[in-house]
């Protein structure tokens, strides 16, 4: 089980995961690795059918009528539950920060997303900050080094949460690298649209997850996961890419982002 | 300025391969940054220092046409003149007009922005008058024809090397023989065929980084003190500016000097901020004996009236750009018009157009990285998603992103239907990238498998397996 701070003892609670479209197209065990981290930390996790994505492929690409669309969709499968919590800063700052601006004229939904956005959370800082969790109860032999996903650091200021979490890591050593905080070039449809410049930024990025001397990247956003490991793999790089939750959750198991499969 | 904001994607691909361009935009990083965050941590109040030089804009912005109508006032109280100008045509007439009126031939100039907003230099030579840059990094740019590739450090595309063989083709008066490797050998060869400017120029004109509506007075800060001769020595002195520019206060002034400064080079202070209110007056020993602010509106009262009147607070301090990992990946000039960088993406569509700068708020992941160090908290990827948003509405986005993006709400849009194909091309994907972990090709992935591999998904998708173990629980 895992630890928390002596003066908290959180009420159980029932989570909506919103898994996003990446972790349940192309990774579902970090999905699963979250459910286990909730489980532990006293949570009941329920999966609502009636998601699909958070909406930011259209809202970043200016359209806002079926980003508005899709947010009621979501905020009407997550309004029951205590919390909404997803593996990925950049799907919970859109549910968290950017639903109630979207939604703001709306007479019918501008309370309510302003209600469920303040209990939205991004999966490693609601262990932290909302269930109190000061460490886990796993073992990960190997170091690793930590990329911050843009939108969890600037607009959640998701930093010291995944650090705390991972320095109670068995085994684990953490190698920071430099310019941890610069984006990895993924952006979205960004990284499609200008491959030139995507490319540029993500070869700076690998250079600077090579230079730490880390045997394992770990992120809390998949989208920049699949990018950086994209990137590392193309270049023959046996850095392992993983999600955080997996390490946290102790389930390594599965072969990392990008690697051939066990036999 | 002609305009290459169009051909963004072509500017960037020849940008990023560029070695020459990847060595200057190396500086950028290891200069600006660190000495921003030094001089951000040494002063404990500088949070709330950028919120009150935010609120000071908001304030000024909410009733401009009152701070300008004062300001006006003020400058022909103290002696001088306000050119109102709304295009950049009619700022180009008026300055040429002043100039031609006082029959100058040589115009000395300090850095502006608006000058290249407004593309006086051309005017002024297609008019037989020579413009001398004498801030350095312009003066650098403008021996080679260029355009400057960053609002306060115009000549940052630029290595030592390439200005020193530009020095030795331009100035043929010094000997061949001369050292000239080192910045101060070049700078002070510069400063030797500037004074020379100096002495001859019949007009100087500089830019404003502020206008005080209480006194009349524009204020610049530089670091070479070339613009305090640019604006002293000749007899007549142009201040070519926005109306953005103004503040309320002499008060209001010093708080906005304070977050300066610190965001732009790390320094405290510039090393000269200088503070012009008319001409000389009876009794001075020195200044000139005209004043002129050519005062540019160029589209920016429009700008008032929505959602980008916050691009107004702006004070072109370039922290933005310094701290964008996509102008360190291309640099100044492939944005493709006077301002580069996050600035540039929300300000250029409004100035010269959305068709034609479509791509500059588009080539941005939302990092968020300028907002966070903006000294006026200018919401730089909200307002390019403004401009997506407007693109979006006009059909100007590319149709194939069109259309892939209306089949790709509409499914996200149906969960069951999504759920369904999902897990089913999923599976497939899964299988046959199971072997490798990754392909290095996919069809329609193109921009992806350019320069990376695209991770196998894992197989079943997360739905599917979570159903599978609901159905194992229940039984």
């Amino acid at each position: 089980m895992p630890q928390n701070s002596p003066q908290e003892t959180p009420a159980p609670a029932r989570v909506g995961l919103f898994v996003t479209c990446l972790v349940d197209s192309m990774r579902p065990s970090v999905g699963f690795a979250a459910v286990k981290l909730l489980e532990d930390a006293g949570c009941t996790v329920e999966v609502p059918r009636a998601q699909t994505c958070c909406g930011q492929p259209a809202y970043n690409s200016g359209d806002r009528a079926d980003t508005q669309a899709i947010a009621r969709q979501t905020l009407a499968a997550f309004e029951e539950y205590d919390y909404v919590v997803a593996p990925s800063g950049s799907c919970a700052a859109m549910i968290r920060e950017h639903y109630p601006a979207l939604l703001a004229t709306d007479p019918d939904w501008s309370a309510r997303a302003t209600l469920i956005a303040e209990r939205t959370h991004e999966l490693i800082s609601f262990l932290t900050d909302v269930r109190g969790v000061t460490a886990v109860e796993a073992r990960f032999d190997g170091t690793v080094t930590y990329h911050d996903s843009c939108s969890g650091l600037r607009e959640l200021g998701i930093k010291a949460q995944p650090r705390q979490l991972l320095a109670s890591v068995q085994g684990l050593s953490l190698n920071e690298m430099q310019d941890a905080e610069v984006c990895c070039g993924f952006g979205g449809t960004f990284c499609v649209k200008y491959p030139d410049i995507s490319n540029t930024m993500v070869e700076e990025k690998s250079g600077c997850i090579a230079n730490s001397g880390a045997r394992t990247l770990l992120a809390g956003d998949l989208g920049c996961l699949l990018n950086m490991a994209g990137k590392l793999k193309r270049t023959g790089s046996p850095v392992e890419v993983r999600h955080i939750a997996e390490v946290l959750a102790g389930t390594t198991d599965t072969p990392a982002i990008g690697d051939p499969a066990q036999n | 300025m002609h305009s290459t904001a169009h051909s963004f994607k072509d500017n960037a691909k020849a940008a990023v391969a560029d070695p020459q361009l990847k060595r200057a935009l190396g500086h950028v990083k290891s200069g600006f940054i660190g000495k921003r965050a030094k001089a951000a941590a040494r002063l404990p109040e500088f949070e709330a220092l950028r919120d009150a030089a935010r609120d000071i804009k908001t304030h000024t912005l909410e009733h401009l046409d009152l701070y300008l109508e004062r300001y006006e006032e003020n400058v022909q109280a103290a002696g001088g003149q306000v050119h109102w100008c709304a295009s950049a045509d009619d700022a180009r007439a008026a300055v040429l007009d002043i100039c031609q009126r006082v029959g100058a031939k040589t115009v000395t100039k300090g850095k502006s922005m608006i000058s290249e907003e407004i593309a006086l230099n051309d005017h002024l030579e297609a008019n037989g008058i020579t413009p001398v840059e004498t801030d350095l990094g312009e003066y650098i740019i403008q021996l080679r024809h260029e355009p400057p590739s960053h609002i306060i450090a115009p000549a940052v595309h630029l290595t030592k090397d390439l200005i020193e063989a530009d020095f030795r083709a331009e100035h043929t008066q010094f000997p061949a023989e001369r050292q000239l490797s080192e910045p101060r050998q070049l700078v002070d060869e510069a400063r030797q065929v500037l004074r020379e400017g100096f002495l001859k120029a019949d007009v100087g004109i500089t830019g404003a980084n502020f206008l005080v509506a209480e006194t009349g007075s524009s204020v610049i800060v530089t670091n070479e003190g070339n613009g305090d001769l640019t604006q002293v020595l000749p007899k007549v002195h142009i201040v070519v500016a926005s109306l953005e520019k103004v503040v309320p206060t002499l008060e209001d002034l010093s708080t906005i000097l304070r977050v300066l400064a610190r965001s732009a080079t790390g320094q405290e202070f510039s090393t000269y901020t200088t503070v012009s209110t008319g001409p000389k007056r009876p009794g001075d020993l020195d200044g000139p004996e005209e004043y002129h602010v050519v005062l540019l509106d160029n589209g920016r009262s429009q700008m008032l009236a929505g959602e980008l009147r916050e691009v107004l607070r702006c004070i072109r301090c370039g922290a933005c750009m310094n701290h964008c990992p996509v102008y360190h990946a291309i640099g100044g000039h492939a944005y493709g018009w006077v301002y580069p960088g996050p600035i540039g993406s929300v300000l250029t569509p409004a100035l010269i157009g959305v068709e034609e700068a479509g791509n500059l708020p588009n080539a941005s992941t939302f990092c968020g990285r300028c907002e966070s160090v903006c000294p006026m908290r200018i919401p730089l990827p909200k307002l390019m998603r403004h401009w997506r948003e407007r693109e979006f509405e006009r059909n100007l986005s590319p149709a194939a992103v069109r259309y892939g993006l209306a089949a790709w709400a509409f499914l996200a849009r149906r969960p069951a239907l999504y759920h369904w194909l999902i897990g089913l091309e999923m599976r497939v994907l899964g299988a046959i990238g199971r072997r490798k972990g990754r392909f290095a090709r996919l069809p329609f992935a193109g921009g992806w498998t350019r320069h990376r591999d695209f991770p196998a998904p894992q197989g079943k998708t997360f739905q599917a397996l979570w159903a599978e173990r609901q159905a194992g629980r229940g039984r």
